[in-house]
């Protein structure tokens, strides 16, 4: 009996392994063609053409893709920082307060998970341009585009923050929140000291997810921008390397370039990280 | 307090949304703002028209004229220059969007070949220039290919299907891929007679088994690979995936193919009409235009940039096919309420 | 002030930004193609009768469903080792890994999908391998192919929420489970499976849903051949023959449907809640 057990636990355990170093194999396969191909000589991102590093050179020398890269971060970075505090408010009175109308407000605050994202790049194109530019401007302002998309992005991502937060909500233990209660702390500090920080692994998963998807985004982004801005996110500036149905291979060089810049800003990260542990110690 | 500071902040937010636009859209210096396909003109010729006028050109891109549309219709607007295709010219001129011409600030009009001038979308040219143009037809791989396809039989009879099964594509396009298996059995590819609808659906439902894919995005790249031995699509595509392999040929079928036109033309709503119409004309100087087909590879209404164009293009029959070829070629046209019938025939092929 | 509060932020963000363009698309559902392509506004429901048709509810919508089922199993299976894994670490090994699992996902979308083009197109080594293992199986063109792309774009939409629940999970209870007799595999079902599933429902509905409406992946890596409800909905939108009023008609029937079934789970969500 006891061989048996130790037996199974040790091939469950391995099977775990072996799972996940599996997946992560699989997360990294096309990651690793794409920079294989970006050093490709060839015109077409899909075809083998020898080595060269033509394509970073071309990339290096178009001033587009450093504002393209920027507005990119800058549209990412402010989306996500809305749709996660948008996103966790709406989880928390979701899952802690009482609500009238709770099950039409439930359903509502899902839909935009449901919505086909060209659906909604177009409901936007026409909200933007038959309803909300024109209700502006008749008090003289007007809407840029990167503020367009950024409210673009931020609607299409609430809700995935929001179902990923209250997935920890749910089962979270009350006893510490009805304890700080008890001690007399009012609602807000219970939200502010004792829920939010349990949250922070939740907070952290949707954030990413909400930076994702605007980092990815082209429907949305491309309807939201006005005629002649010329703004360009990532995406937009893909689209317009690729020509009549040619894919040159600059997209796989950006795309390292962008997996290049991610790795050092963690790098970094921990490096900070580790030297203000050591201080510390 | 720490509520209201919340509040504030996602009121600021919304309102700043709203604000900031404000400064934004008014420019300090001149600018020409253009929506056109992506990688349609050689940055060269913007670099050498930014230098002669003192105007930066800011370019904004769609790849079909459906986005093209959809952008225009909703409102949008902003862009001075478009260069939509024949059949959304003729849209576009009926829902008003298009300015009218004035082609006496367009002197290099007469550059442009007899044979592209009125055409039946704007038969006086009062509101488009035809600019580059092409062919629909079929492309393959010298060295993968029995018999080099002469008819359209090579795409649609399966018992030729049959040797490059799954190594086959067709352009994901209702208008030309109906257009294709029309033109096959005889009729016009802008039909609207049901028989002959219902005849060409079941043609298409009986080539779907062996084809690889439906694609008018990527069917060069895997004709490149060798996953595609055969596909449906634009001669300019061709040509350029010919500088990368030469075994990658073209052919326009015996019964005829089809023609398109992309044109430059100016939205009513431009505040720089002056300047666009200055952008057209020089666009059609000779050696300018000469220098966006040598880019390009697509073949140019331009009769006088022919002497500048690189020998290999001006002599290359994919390119520019020879008369007795473009007599048989047909314009796809809009169709208005008959339209339906090609949707219904697409949706059918695509959802069996 | 009370946590009631905290909704109407976001609520009313929804209402302005979502409702209002989603109202604009409910009344071009209600319209008619015009002959050049725009809209006919009027009232009527004939867009929604023609969705009866079973042209389009056979083949695109069982297979939407089909995929989506099978993607959200396999995003599952895949997943949730990961999230295993990445929540029993320390604190900077945590984040570290949890960061290599969105990694791929900060390049582009369109690149990754020509990198799956390069691995599964028939003359490709994946193919290669497959065949010389006596396997001939289409990947690009066929539902496999679209399978692949869809599981590995919504990975993460499966292991971050799985690894939120997991995460404040005291694994010294499974040691505790161990020392008691226990066996892994018992102490999983028993005790940390029915713990995390609200990080599995979570993942689910993160990935089924989007799924249904999906249509890049379908159109690219299925070659068009493989029939699904959102690559309907998008050439009716984008497509050389459009049809907004047909299209919205669709999008707002999968949304109809799907937040009927998401109400009547939260329905029971609910009365589970009281009982326990």
């Amino acid at each position: 009996m006891g061989r048996l057990k130790r037996w199974a636990d040790q091939t469950i355990g391995s099977l775990l392994v072996l799972d996940t170093l599996l997946t992560y194999i699989f997360l990294y396969l096309p990651i690793g063609v794409l920079i294989l191909y970006s050093f490709s000589a060839s015109r077409y991102a899909l075809v083998w053409g020898g080595f060269s590093l033509d394509a970073y050179r071309r990339l290096l020398t178009d001033p587009e893709i450093v504002s393209a890269l920027l507005n990119s971060v800058i549209v990412a970075t402010s989306a996500t920082a809305l749709a996660t505090v948008l996103g966790t408010a709406l989880a928390l009175a979701l899952e802690r307060a009482r609500i009238r109308w709770r099950g039409s407000i439930e359903a509502f605050v899902y839909l935009p998970i449901v919505i086909p994202e060209i659906v909604m790049a177009v409901g936007l194109l026409l909200f933007f341009a038959q309803v909300l530019r024109p209700l502006v401007s008749t008090v003289g302002l007007g809407i840029s585009p990167p503020l367009a998309v950024i409210a673009g992005h931020i609607t299409f991502s609430i809700s995935y923050v929001m179902v990923v937060v209250r997935a920890r909500l749910r089962d979270l233990d009350k006893s510490l929140e009805e304890a700080a209660l008890d001690l007399g702390a009012t609602p807000w500090q219970v939200v502010r000291r004792v829920t939010l920080p349990l949250l922070a692994p939740a907070i952290i998963s949707g954030a990413l997810l909400a930076f994702t998807l605007s980092l990815d985004d082209f429907y949305v982004t491309y309807f939201a921008t006005t005629g002649g801005s010329g703004f360009k996110t990532l995406p937009l500036y893909l689209y317009a390397l690729q020509g009549r149905a040619a894919i040159p291979p600059q997209m796989n060089a950006v795309a390292s370039l962008m997996l290049v810049a991610s790795l050092m800003l963690i790098a970094l990260a921990l490096l900070v990280q580790r030297r203000s542990y050591s201080r510390r110690a | 307090m720490t509520s209201t500071r919340t509040f504030s902040l996602v009121a600021l937010a919304m309102l700043s949304l709203i604000g900031l636009g404000a400064c934004a859209s008014q420019q300090a210096h001149r600018e020409l703002h253009l929506f056109i396909w992506a990688n349609y003109i050689d940055p060269e010729v913007y670099r050498l028209f930014e230098q002669e006028f003192g105007v930066s050109i800011i370019e904004e891109n769609f790849d079909s004229n459906e986005t093209l549309r959809n952008k225009l219709q909703a409102g949008v607007t902003g862009y001075d220059i478009i260069v939509p295709s024949d059949y959304t010219v003729e849209v576009l001129i009926r829902q008003g969007l298009l300015a009218e011409l004035d082609l006496s600030k367009i002197p290099n009009f007469q550059n442009i070949s007899p044979r592209f001038r009125g055409l039946y979308y704007d038969p006086h040219n009062r509101y488009s220039i035809p600019y580059l143009w092409g062919t629909t037809g079929i492309g393959y791989n010298a060295l993968k290919i029995e018999t080099p396809p002469t008819s359209w039989a090579d795409l649609f009879e399966p018992a030729l299907l049959e040797r490059y099964k799954n190594r086959v594509s067709m352009l994901d396009d209702p208008r030309e891929a109906i257009g294709a298996a029309l033109k096959y059995l005889g009729y016009s590819v802008n039909s609207t007679d049901p028989q002959a609808l219902a005849d060409a659906r079941n043609l298409l439902l009986a080539q779907k088994p062996y084809l690889a894919r439906y694609d008018s995005e990527t069917y060069d790249d895997f004709l490149l690979t060798g996953d595609l031995v055969i596909a449906h699509g634009w001669s300019g595509e061709f040509a350029k995936a010919r500088l990368e392999n030469p075994d990658i040929h073209y052919s326009i079928p015996q019964e005829g193919g089809v023609i398109w036109a992309d044109n430059l033309a100016i939205l009513k709503s431009s505040h720089r009409i002056d300047l666009a119409h200055r952008f057209i004309d020089f666009l059609l100087r000779p050696q300018i235009n000469a220098k966006i087909v040598n880019y390009l590879h697509y073949p140019s209404t331009n009769d006088a940039a022919r002497p500048y164009i690189l020998p290999e293009i001006v002599s290359d029959p994919a390119i520019y096919p020879p008369d007795e070829i473009l007599e048989k070629l047909e314009w796809i046209r809009d169709l208005g309420e008959a339209l339906a019938l090609y949707e219904a025939v697409w949706d059918e092929v695509k959802s069996r | 002030m009370s946590t009631r509060t905290l909704l109407w932020p976001g609520l009313v963000w929804l209402l302005l930004f979502f409702a209002v363009p989603v109202g604009i698309i409910l009344v071009i559902s209600l319209g008619q193609r015009a002959p050049d392509g725009t809209i006919r506004w009027g009232f009527s429901l004939d867009n929604y009768l023609r969705l009866l048709e079973p042209l389009y509810w056979t083949g695109p919508f069982w297979n939407s469903l089909g995929l989506a089922a099978l993607t959200t199993i396999l995003c599952l299976v895949l997943g949730y080792p990961v999230a295993y894994s990445i929540a029993r670490r320390s604190a900077a090994v945590k984040h570290l890994l949890l960061f290599f699992v969105i990694l791929p996902f900060f390049t582009n979308f369109l690149v990754r999908i020509y990198a799956w083009f390069i691995l599964l197109r028939p003359e490709g080594w994946i193919a290669w391998l497959l065949r010389s293992l006596g396997l001939d199986l289409a990947l690009l063109g066929s539902p496999v192919g679209v399978l692949i792309g869809l599981v590995y774009g919504y990975l993460p939409f499966m292991i971050l929420p799985l690894y939120a629940t997991l995460e404040r999970f005291d694994f010294s209870l499974v040691e505790a489970a161990h020392d008691l007799g226990a066996s892994r595999w018992q102490s999983f079902w028993k005790i940390i499976f029915p713990l995390s599933r609200p990080g599995v429902i979570a993942g689910a509905v993160l990935v089924f849903v989007p799924v249904l409406g999906e249509f890049i992946t379908p159109k690219l890596l299925g070659g068009g051949k493989v029939p699904m409800f959102g690559v309907l909905i998008e050439e009716k939108f984008l497509g050389r023959v459009p049809d907004w009023p047909l299209g919205a008609a669709m999008a707002l029937a999968l949304m109809i449907l799907v937040s009927l079934v998401l109400a009547r789970y939260f329905q029971q969500l609910k009365e589970s809640r009281w009982v326990g």
